[in-house]
């Protein structure tokens, strides 16, 4: 167990306050009556609905597929009936609504079928494609679709493969109490990353400030038939993030703008090996998962919670207090603000912490930059935030990307230390952003011109086929003409083409006179009912398409 | 005195040379301006400038014939960086020629629409599609909400919606920070 | 607002509070070694930094209290006295304070925003304009044989009747001028030193004073309020460019010690030069910029027009922080182990 640690560079010590949500056992939050089930809750494309209002669901069937290959589906987290399909309030700090379905429980929490996957017997392909179906996502923050993940890609294998306990954040301590009471589960998880990634290596890391947690893992790591490492390491934060506790662990660094695979690690957060565990032993999708509820509650603890249960239900669970100054989604440094508490608890949330002006005054007013570099000091990615903060404000974006803007992983230290109480991180988020939308905005035009000077190519095409067209035309009527008489040819050209006008003008009156019937006309009932059909679809496409659109799809 | 001449002389020469190598040695090949200044155009094609679309507008300023705030979509901004590029003053957009908008895209009701391909003809992205006679319908990801269609529908069938802000959209707004007392 | 919802305790008042907390030590000496005189210089700058940082804040629409308590405008009040001569009459403190408060710094854009150490630009406009005045140094107390009492010292500053013989016999030329004195009159360092102004190393009473400002720079690093590069690359500028030049010819260039612990260098090197608003902020630019003040520190004093060189060096240098910040970046995660430990 001595096994060398590495330090990274920056980070900061919050005060932990994890000791008042972590000596309560894990409660099994009761069903709401109704479930709102987000079909973008990881990153890459949102699910697709796969069930219509007014079908009856079960506990763990698909209602979203996955759509493409960087996305995961969603299930029903219980059973009862779809209510609806469409726009809903969702845990996003703009409080904007995004696509959701809802269903109203029917209270029996019924399961649809459970098959255990005999993951060793199974093509590995196969085997991500079902995972991705049954929902998996990482648990630890970013919940991007574990079976990309779990693809070990062109090199083949992962040699080390390294599960993420480190819970850096302060307040939260649902990956504490997961450790503690389900170390099994996720050593079994870890056995089938391990199986996908071929690795050699395991290592478990684990803050210090968790003992029991590093105990149960070591119990539970010592029955497993391959060598896993648990290893403890200093509650320094950011440590949890996957780049620091890659570091720590190897003391190798992750290449600027690279993954770690690409230096043969993989990085999984303990909840997503036992998601995964579940998934394969008892066919269970991913329909749930611990969350914290702490800060100002009468009784902080952890939750196992089905997604799609309203934050409000889980604050009245802890005993709700009075003098409430909002709800963040996640711990103090990274969280955001929820704009409503009726939005659903999704595969990101792990702690939903509640502020009083007691545990979290409010900020004090900021002051001018006075570059004293603490900033610098404090950042895990090592770089000059005080800079990138001039240019972000300035909006000089191309000089904040020249110094390394999207190597700031968000997590918050500049801010905390910053004497003059600059809200930094905003300012890189909106940097961040502006970027992102810029670069679209470049993309939809550059689109625009690509396709405008095709059309006027095409416009030329046309033009110049069309006289060659004419021109061959001509050429054949003079030689024609060359071999008729000219007198007799013209005026019979002029009286064939009046006939043909006449004929074409007597064609149109009869038809006109014929009173035909029109062909919605003497309909079969059966044809009729599907005409009906056809216009309510319209109907419903005209609605929609009168409604924002959702995506852009450029 | 005559050495100093000579002396000049020979400095002359040399510099001459150094910099007409490097001027052949480093000779940058840079867009032609107009080409710089369609980077900057936001591509709707939609004539408000009062030429034929975005290139030829560039191609006019590009040759000091018209003049840098002519452009509705590009919007404030736009100009700005026009202006930047060009080393000239910002001005105020020309309002003769529109005003800005919110990003609209168009929309064709399909129970109105007679199928005359008026409007296909009109688009300048070719983002209609339908065949005469036959519904037509906007791709929307294509339609740079440049409103040309609008005027030639014989039945008024196509309107222009505003994109509104939703979650792939959304954008981290700049931090409001007070540092000076509110008027 | 979005996260982090909790903050450190730290705050711009409490980095200035302890810069002026750690300039007490200095300040302890200075009375103790020179008189009470700098008690009343220091209290007068003090006076006319908050008027001055007040006014400025009105007529440029900022509210006055959360700039008037973050204390900046103290330090560099303090910053200013402890530079002057401590018998300099009241009217240079004023002009000197109000030029580095409104001029240097709120011109320039206010709190973090000003290119030059406001300090410093009152101090160098004094210097350029009123040489004469900014030698009214009093001498060591060692040295004296009638100091002045708090009333007296405040009426030579005030300009009160102040008999012309006192005032003599309390003013003493600095050592770094009695070093310039002598050389221009063709005398060599070992000749001048015998002066009774020059102490072991950098001058009677300058030296104590210079390490009490030592000390209080200890504790502003223990405090990591300030990093360790510049002071230190400030003092090995000073200690290599001089003992370079003493080394070669030792009749017309001061030691080494000498030269650090005449009177200002400890005060620039952990108070001056250290100020974050005008110095360089990346690690290696901080060296540069420390290396850079003190090698022209050592230049000015020996070729340059005036005694002492501390206060242009730094100005110089702050000149040159933009470029040393730009070609100074320091590697980013992932870039710096990235080029030594390919993929495996």
């Amino acid at each position: 167990m001595s096994r060398k640690l590495f330090k990274f560079k920056g980070g900061v010590h919050p005060p932990e306050h994890k000791a008042e949500s972590n000596k309560r056992p894990i409660h099994t939050a009761p069903l709401p009556p109704k479930l709102v089930i987000p079909l973008r809750q990881h990153i890459g494309n949102p699910a697709k609905p796969v069930v219509e209002v007014g079908d009856h669901v079960l506990k763990g069937q698909l209602i979203g597929a996955a759509d493409g290959y960087i996305s995961t589906a969603v299930h029903a987290s219980s059973s009862g009936t779809v209510t609806a399909i469409g726009p809903a309030l969702v845990p996003h700090i703009s409080g904007l609504p995004d696509d959701c379905i809802t269903i109203e429980v029917d209270g029996r929490d019924e399961w649809i079928a459970r098959t255990p996957l005999d993951y060793r017997a199974m093509e590995p392909a196969n085997l991500r494609m079902r995972l991705r179906d049954m929902g998996i996502a990482g648990l630890g923050g970013a919940v991007f679709p574990s079976a990309v993940k779990l693809d070990p890609g062109a090199a083949h294998h992962c040699p080390t493969l390294i599960i993420n306990g480190g819970e850096c954040e302060p307040w939260i301590t649902c990956d504490d109490l997961l450790m503690r009471t389900r170390a099994d589960g996720i050593l079994q998880g870890v056995a089938i990353m391990r199986h996908l990634l071929g690795s050699t290596e395991v290592l478990v890391g684990i803050e210090d400030n968790k003992p029991e947690a590093i105990a149960a893992m070591r119990v539970a790591a010592a029955k497993m038939d391959f060598p896993v490492e648990v290893i403890a390491v200093p509650a320094h934060y950011p440590g949890g993030g996957a780049k620091q506790m890659i570091e720590v662990l190897t003391g190798k660094q992750v290449p600027s703008g690279k993954l770690s695979t690409d230096i043969g690690i993989q990085v999984f957060n303990v909840g997503t090996a036992y998601a995964l565990a579940r998934a394969v032993h008892h066919g269970e999708p991913l329909i749930s998962r611990l969350v914290t509820v702490t800060g100002h509650v009468l009784r902080p603890q952890n939750f196992e919670v089905l997604f799609g249960t309203p934050l409000h239900w889980l604050i009245a669970l802890a005993g709700e207090r009075g003098g409430t100054t909002g709800v963040l989604m996640g711990g103090p440094m990274m969280g955001l603000p929820m704009p409503n508490l009726d939005v659903p608890v999704v595969k990101a949330t792990n702690c939903i912490l509640v502020k009083s002006a007691e545990l979290f005054p409010p900020l004090p007013k900021a002051l001018p930059c006075i570059r004293c570099t603490r900033c610098a000091d404090a950042c895990p990615a090592e770089l000059q935030p005080q800079e990138l903060f001039r240019f972000a404000k300035s909006g000089d974006f191309g000089r904040a990307q020249e110094y390394h803007l999207f190597d700031c992983i968000e997590c918050g230290c500049c801010s905390y230390v910053c004497p003059s109480h600059i809200p930094l991180v905003d300012y890189y988020r909106y940097a961040k952003s502006e970027i992102w939308a810029r670069e679209k905005e470049k993309r939809a035009s550059d689109l625009a011109r690509d396709r405008h000077e095709f059309r006027l190519f095409r416009l030329e095409r046309e033009k110049k086929e069309k006289a060659e067209k004419l021109a061959a035309k001509a050429q054949a009527k003079r030689a024609e003409m060359a071999t008729e008489p000219a007198a007799e040819g013209a005026a019979s050209d002029t009286d064939a083409k009046k006939a043909l006008i006449a004929a074409a003008l007597a064609r149109a009156q009869a038809k006109k006179a014929e009173v035909a019937p029109k062909n919605t006309d003497n309909l079969s009932p059966d044809t009729q009912h599907e005409i009906e059909e056809i216009e309510a679809r319209r109907a419903k496409i005209r609605e929609l398409a009168r409604q924002p659109l959702s995506e852009d799809k450029s | 005195m005559l050495a100093a001449i000579w002396v000049m002389v020979i400095l002359a020469i040399v510099v001459g040379v150094v910099l007409g190598w490097s001027a052949v040695r480093f000779k940058v090949e840079g867009n032609p301006l107009a080409e710089k200044i369609d980077a900057i155009l936001p591509q709707t094609q939609c004539g408000q400038c009062g030429f034929p679309g975005c290139r030829p507008y560039a191609e006019a300023i590009a040759s000091g014939e018209a003049d840098i705030n002519l452009c509705p979509p590009g919007g404030e901004e736009g100009m700005k960086k026009l202006a930047e590029l060009l080393g000239v003053e910002p001005k105020p957009l020309d309002e003769t020629h529109g005003t800005p908008k919110p990003k609209s895209i168009a929309f064709i009701d399909e129970q109105i629409c007679i199928g005359c391909t008026l409007c296909i003809q009109a688009c300048p992205v070719d983002a209609i599609s339908g065949a005469a006679k036959q519904m037509h319908t906007i791709i929307a990801s294509e339609c740079t909400g440049c409103e040309l269609c609008v005027a030639p529908c014989p039945v008024n069938c196509i309107s222009m919606v505003p994109i509104a802000e939703d979650l792939p959209r959304w954008k981290w707004k700049h931090p409001v920070v007070m540092l000076k007392k509110m008027s | 607002m979005p996260a982090p919802f909790i903050l450190d305790r730290t705050s711009v008042t409490q980095v200035m509070a302890w810069v002026l907390a750690a300039l007490l030590p200095g300040i302890a000496a200075y009375v103790w070694l020179f008189g009470p005189g700098i008690l009343v210089t220091l209290s007068l700058a003090t006076v006319t930094a908050l008027a001055a940082e007040a006014a400025m804040l009105k007529a440029r629409g900022y509210p006055a209290k959360p700039f008037l308590t973050d204390l900046s405008a103290i330090v560099t009040a303090w910053l200013l006295a402890l530079s002057l001569p401590s018998l300099a009459p009241w009217w240079l403190i004023v002009t000197g304070t109000l030029f580095a408060i409104v001029v240097a710094k709120h011109l320039y854009g206010g709190l973090g925003q000003n290119i030059f150490n406001p300090a410093m630009v009152g101090y160098a406009v004094l210097i350029v304009s009123f040489p004469v005045q900014m030698t009214q140094w009093a001498g060591p107390l060692e040295l004296t044989s009638t100091p002045l009492t708090l009333a007296q010292s405040a009426s030579v500053i005030f300009g009160g009747d102040v008999p012309k013989a006192t005032l003599d016999a309390v003013t003493m030329a600095t050592p770094l001028d009695a070093l310039r004195t002598g050389l221009l009159q063709q005398h060599t360092v070992d000749e001048i030193l015998v002066q009774p102004i020059f102490g072991h190393y950098g001058g009677t009473g300058f030296e104590w004073l210079a390490a009490a400002f030592l000390l209080g720079g200890f504790v502003l690093w223990a405090l990591r309020i300030i990093s360790w590069q510049v002071p230190l690359a400030f003092l090995a500028g000073i200690w290599l460019t001089a003992g370079f030049l003493h080394f070669f010819d030792a009749g017309r260039f001061g030691a080494p010690w000498f030269h650090l612990f005449a009177p200002s260098v400890m005060l620039g090197a952990f108070f001056i030069a250290t100020d974050p608003v005008t110095g360089a902020t990346t690690p290696r630019g901080k060296l540069i910029f420390g290396l850079g003040a003190g090698f022209l520190t050592i230049v000015i004093r020996t070729w340059g027009g005036f005694p002492d060189g501390v206060a242009f060096a730094i100005l110089l240098m702050n000149l040159c922080v933009p470029l040393i910040d730009q070609y100074t970046q320091p590697l980013v995660y992932g870039e710096a182990k990235a080029a030594k430990a390919p993929p495996a």
